[in-house]
């Protein structure tokens, strides 16, 4: 064989080959602020991880676009009269990336292990609910009180297979502070749409489409490629030069510059989290004021003067860029029925001079506020528009902005609680009310209960943690909204919280691609369409 | 020279400990780590929990003990934020961070020696006036506005080069190298230009200074009496004179380029060393924090200590003080 015809023959096999393959691999290409830290999923309680294991693992149920909850690894669900037996109905014919068939005592292993010590999804499952087998393909849930949410956060509790858990000695869940590595933390096997084909932490995953998943894919992607990228200059560099096809988040200063540009737009919305800020109204003398021997928040009209005199709409136009909604209550408008009947009290300087008059502080007064300063969308230019506000009011505010690791150290219970004026920002992770009645504005009184566990500022109003209770029970939807909306109004009457807004989500997405938003930010690639 | 080498071991060992020290009386202000590894909604109970298991319930001073014990025999810990050996983290970028310096350190080297050459041969031309603006510039942007300019120039406008990563890369047993593909080598342009611009503005004008310097020696008239070529005069006699200089600043340098690699590596997502060490900081990843201290105080000594045996060689004098110490 001459070179020649050598040459001839490896372009015509070259070819051949060619022309096999269908089309050229679609790869969407994605860079987040934030990393995909662990692939065990029972490890990390956090948006961003969730929605990248979403792609590979599955629940019993899932969320879609608009939040509803669907069916998923369970075709159906069935609660029992008293609503103490809950009886699932597990799709057939499922299959793990591995091969192994999905059953029911995979659901009991995921059962088991996610309330397992070392995991940070304990809540997603009651302690003392029992799962029972009833066949390969049903499952019973029997709990000891009716607990109507018992399932509004299954999407995110995701099935794992227990042979494959037990053959690579995976049984346990992956502690946050796990001191030893884990197979399961670099590892996945799940029934998604998507499998994990390599994944270096802090530098690259790749997933490769899953061509068995049992539902029919809404995208066209052989493979999507993810890196995180923290420098949000090189991020919004690598949209507009068409290196990444998505990117999240868009900083806000940048948001008209990639709707300006050829390549990419900015997709936006409210999200669910609401920021907020909190008053210490529980010590009988601030920690951090020139008020002695008594504490101005106990005080109503203190707090009423506070929430009158921040200009909400201000900080909406000026510090936001537009790119907010402003809050009348401590939960989304998306996850309440009846938000709509909640109005923000108006901006009103005159009436905060004259509640702190009335109050005894005509001269206001000092006082120290904590802020975080790399946690949440202009965290740090909202408490600084804040500042300037009240101080129009007379309250001298002494702002003590901080990165989010000193943040936190210093205002949550770990710390003692060590704050007078703080903001936060808050999402419920059931998106239910109840988390945010118990959590955020419950009273703190009992140590042993979890209760108020994130009310740094200890509102506290013991009707509305009746209702709290109540609310947990009530099975007859109309009767819980109507006693959810009576405790918010006891919070917004005694103003226990200032909401401010609901920050903007703003994804960058190229021209090429066609995407979902889903409100609670999980950037979920397997709705993308891509066209070359 | 035995004994030289021995006791700069030593020296080294109480750096690292002075390091190590230094650390651990900082960390406690960097943050609580708890936080970052669990989620907001986390009970308080849990959270005792894995502050017990990692330990971080004792005082500090046993807190360091405990690590330079389990250091001592190569035990760096687990990273709190990805579950994984620090010592496994760490070998996995040190390839990047280590082919950046060492683009960076060349380019600055040769483009340094030669701009610095040639402005102090011909002072008065008109390139060298530009040679001396471009170091003006060098030395006053900070090392990240250079970066984002060249990113917005080359990657967004033009399209020539890519904004982030490392490109492909092969493997070659543990280390990985972008120098034998394509887009991994036309990945290291920018991020090298950038981080060796400050060092390149550096050798320049010592070289220029040092070559005026010398250039009036008397040993560089006899030279010219004795009829030499003037490149035999300029690059035989002269430039090696004005080197013992620039290799301290080059080795020495060579240190700071790889710690420094930090802001050129976060600007560029550069998967390095770097990278790894900001995103720890951001979540008081304690165990990689520690260890990348340690090891960026080693490298300085380390070279250090190069740069000490290479004077001996460049620099006869020198060896009779380091045979015979006082």
């Amino acid at each position: 064989m001459t070179t020649r015809t050598k040459i001839l023959v490896a372009t015509a096999a070259a070819l051949l080959v060619g022309s096999a393959v269908p089309a050229l691999a679609v790869t969407l290409r994605y860079a987040n602020q934030g990393d995909l830290k662990s692939l065990d999923p029972y490890t990390v309680n956090e948006t961003t991880t969730n929605a990248h294991l979403g792609h590979v693992y599955e629940g019993l149920t899932r969320r879609g676009k608009d939040l509803a909850i669907q069916p998923s690894l369970a075709e159906r669900w069935e609660i029992s009269e008293d609503g103490l037996t809950w009886r699932f109905f597990l799709r057939k014919g499922v299959k793990f990336h591995n091969g192994n068939p999905f059953n029911a005592d995979d659901v009991i292993f995921s059962a088991n292990r996610v309330r397992a010590q070392g995991s940070n999804f304990q809540t997603r499952v009651p302690t003392n609910a029992e799962f029972v087998k009833v066949d390969d393909y049903t499952v019973d849930v029997k709990l000891k009180s009716p607990n109507p949410i018992l399932n509004s956060q299954w999407d995110t509790w995701y099935i794992m297979d227990k042979e494959w858990a037990e053959a690579n000695n995976a049984t346990a869940p992956t502690p946050a502070a796990a001191t030893t590595p884990s197979y399961s933390a670099l590892n996945a096997n799940g029934t998604g749409p998507f499998k994990i084909e390599s994944h270096q932490p802090g530098a690259k995953t790749v997933f490769k489409t899953n061509k068995e998943w049992w539902d029919k894919a809404e995208h066209n992607l052989d493979e999507i490629v993810f890196t995180p990228i923290g420098s949000d200059a090189t991020r919004v560099a690598a949209l507009l030069s068409g290196e990444v096809d998505v990117i999240e988040p868009v900083p806000l200063q940048d948001i008209q510059r990639v709707n300006g540009s050829a390549n990419a737009k900015v997709l936006s919305g409210p999200e669910l989290r609401t920021i907020f800020l909190g008053m210490d109204q529980t010590r009988d003398e601030l920690l951090f004021s020139n008020v002695k021997g008594k504490n101005p928040f106990k005080d109503k009209r203190v707090r009423e003067a506070f929430f009158k005199a921040i200009d909400i709409e201000t900080i909406k136009s000026r510090v936001m860029r537009g790119l907010s909604t402003p809050s009348a209550l401590m939960i989304a408008p998306e996850l309440f029925t009846y938000s709509k009947d909640f109005v923000r009290p108006k901006y009103d300087l005159e009436g905060a001079k004259k509640l702190l008059a009335e109050a005894g502080y005509p001269n206001g007064f000092e006082v120290g506020m904590d802020c975080p300063n790399d946690r949440y969308v202009n965290d740090e230019a909202i408490c600084q528009a804040v500042v300037s506000m009240l101080a129009r009011a007379g309250v001298k505010v002494n702002l003590m902005a901080q990165p989010k690791a000193q943040y936190f150290a210093k205002v949550l219970k770990s710390g003692n609680y060590n704050t007078s004026f703080y903001l936060l920002g808050w999402t419920p992770g059931t998106f239910d009310s109840h988390n945010v009645l118990h959590d955020i504005e419950g009273c703190r009184d009992n140590p042993q209960s979890s209760r108020g566990e994130s009310n740094l500022g200890n509102f506290c109003n013991k009707k509305h943690d009746e209702l709290t209770d109540k609310i947990l029970v009530e099975t007859d939807k109309a009767k819980r909204d109507q006693m959810i909306k009576e405790a918010f109004q006891i919070t917004v009457d005694e103003y226990g919280y200032i909401p401010l807004h609901q920050q903007a989500l703003a994804w960058g997405v190229s021209n090429k691609v066609k995407l979902s938003q889903r409100a609670d930010n999980s950037v979920l690639l397997y709705w993308a369409q891509k066209t070359e | 020279m035995l004994a030289f080498i021995v006791r700069r071991g030593l020296q080294a060992i109480g750096v690292l400990l002075a390091v190590g020290i230094i650390a651990f009386a900082m960390f406690r202000f960097a943050g609580d780590p708890v936080n970052q590894i669990v989620s907001l909604d986390t009970p308080a109970a849990e959270r005792e929990q894995v502050r017990r298991s990692l330990g971080l319930d004792d005082p500090v001073p046993v807190q360091f003990v405990r690590y330079l014990a389990k250091a001592a025999q190569g035990d760096f810990g687990v990273s709190y934020q990805f579950r994984q050996p620090v010592s496994d983290l760490l070998a996995e970028r040190m390839p990047a961070t280590l082919e950046l310096a060492i683009c960076a350190t060349l380019f600055a080297t040769i483009f340094g020696v030669l701009m610095g050459v040639y402005s102090g041969l011909s002072r008065d031309s008109i390139l060298a006036k530009v040679f001396q603006t471009i170091s003006l510039i060098g030395i006053s942007l900070p090392t990240f506005l250079i970066g984002i300019l060249l990113i917005y120039l080359f990657a967004v406008t033009l399209g020539w080069l890519p904004s982030y990563g490392r490109g492909d890369t092969v493997k070659l047993g543990w280390w990985s190298t972008g120098f034998l593909t394509g887009s991994g080598l036309k990945a290291l342009i920018m991020p090298s230009i950038t981080l060796g611009l400050f060092q390149m503005t550096l050798i320049m004008r010592i070289v220029r200074a040092e070559m005026l310097e010398v250039l009036r020696a008397d040993y560089i008239k006899f030279a010219r009496a004795r009829g030499l070529t003037t490149r035999a005069i300029n690059f035989g006699h002269a430039l090696k004179n004005t080197l013992v200089p620039v290799i301290t600043i080059v080795g020495l340098q060579l240190g700071s380029v790889i710690a420094f690699a930090i802001i050129t590596e976060t600007v560029f997502q550069w998967p390095g060393m770097g990278l790894l060490f900001v995103q720890a900081v951001q979540n008081v990843d304690i165990p990689i924090m520690a260890a990348y201290l340690l090891l960026v105080a080693l490298i300085f000594v380390m070279i250090n200590l190069a740069v000490d045996i290479l004077y001996t060689v460049v620099d006869p004098r020198l060896r009779t003080t380091i045979r015979q110490p006082t």
